[in-house]
């Protein structure tokens, strides 16, 4: 189902040392990606727990993005192997409650892979729009601004 | 430790169908290091059962808590106070502690988890089981290995003859524990420990004698 007019809120964890440089970087280099995304810093995605998804997901967010560094290269030697597997367990659980496994995903690019990041930013929206908003959108949507971001 | 697994949404779903304030309450000793019912499990838990219920239209109202341990009555008190102010308890401890809650207030206490067995943590997210809790332990007989757990066929005079290589012929992934217990005993020096029969178990320690009661008389006023 493609909806024109929908917009998706899509949350990027990006952790510190690779994807939130990289999204810097796309900034540096006049790199355009939709308003959509909220990027979120994080010191590693190893820092990341499947509730922090869970929630967000909860307060009517469309997608989540975790962009870790590459594998092998995390400066905490094996915070993105962690995270990858919160994620897919963070997938489990939404297939069990009934929402979209797809709308979680985790990603790995270096630091200098800002058109990368923006590419996959780009796809997940476009997934993000072809599932629709979040059925938790529009049932008991959070009252305030620093709610829904 | 005793060792859980979560039930699936689905299955939490259908148990508290009907309900509407619901009390999620955790467990902080064994559930939590097998990471089944600590208090991070609890918010998983809650937060799925809200996205369910939202979806679904099922007006559940989780609260979430995590007492220190659900099988003693100390920390069950701490519950008590949430426990009244909802209608059902979702328990994610073990069994015990499911029992222990249900026993002190009258309120349905619901399990949340399937619990599966006294083991220990293997390796990084793995564990196995160690023990059965037959009531009459026999691991110095065999080197700190327990065959009445560990031998597919509960063999005290072994081994069967069926394994392969050092493969258990019943399951293929567990080794031989026979092959483990042979290994030890003559890495020890008690090989000769392997030269007597020993006597069928009895049986009437375990829990094929009915359920158990420990009392320590010393220790009761």
């Amino acid at each position: 189902m493609t909806n024109e007019k929908f917009e998706p809120l899509l949350i990027a964890f990006c952790c510190q040392y690779c994807s939130y440089s990289a999204a810097d970087l796309a900034g540096s280099m006049r790199l355009q990606y939709p308003p959509n995304v909220r990027i979120v810093r994080t010191p590693c995605t190893g820092r990341l727990e499947v509730e922090f998804f869970m929630k967000a997901f909860e307060k009517g967010a469309d997608g989540i993005l975790v962009a870790g560094c590459l594998e092998g290269g995390c400066h905490f030697t094996e915070g993105n192997l962690l995270a990858k597997g919160r994620v897919g367990y963070t997938r489990k659980f939404l297939s069990e409650t009934g929402l979209e496994e797809e709308r979680i995903r985790m990603i790995n690019i270096s630091a200098a892979g800002a058109i990368p990041l923006v590419d996959h930013i780009n796809e997940m929206l476009a997934i993000l729009k072809n599932l629709g908003p979040s059925p938790l959108r529009g049932v008991n949507p959070p009252t305030t601004a620093e709610m829904r971001i | 430790m005793i060792v859980a697994q979560r039930k699936k949404v689905p299955e939490l779903v259908d148990i508290l169908k009907g309900r509407k304030k619901i009390l999620l309450l955790g467990c902080g000793t064994c559930v939590t290091v097998c990471l089944a019912g600590g208090e991070r499990e609890v918010s998983i838990n809650a937060s799925a059962l809200r996205i369910a219920s939202r979806l679904q239209n099922l007006d559940f109202q989780v609260e979430e808590l995590t007492i220190e341990r659900q099988c003693d009555n100390i920390f069950i008190e701490k519950a008590a106070e949430a426990i009244e102010r909802n209608d059902v308890v979702l328990s994610l401890g073990c069994g015990a502690g499911v029992q222990a809650i249900a026993e002190r207030y009258d309120k349905p206490v619901y399990a949340g988890l399937d619990t599966a067995f006294i083991g220990i943590l293997e390796e990084r997210a793995t564990w196995t089981e160690k023990c059965i809790a037959c009531g009459k332990c026999v691991l110095h007989e065999y080197g700190g290995i327990c065959p009445v757990t560990r031998c597919a066929k509960h063999m005290l005079n072994g081994p069967c003859g069926g394994s392969r290589e050092d493969r258990c012929e019943v399951r293929a992934d567990r080794p031989c524990a026979w092959q483990l217990i042979y290994q030890r005993l003559k890495n020890i020096g008690e090989l000769d420990r392997l030269k007597s029969i020993k006597a069928p178990k009895n049986w009437s320690a375990g829990i094929h004698g009915g359920s158990r009661v420990v009392i320590r008389e010393d220790h009761r006023i």
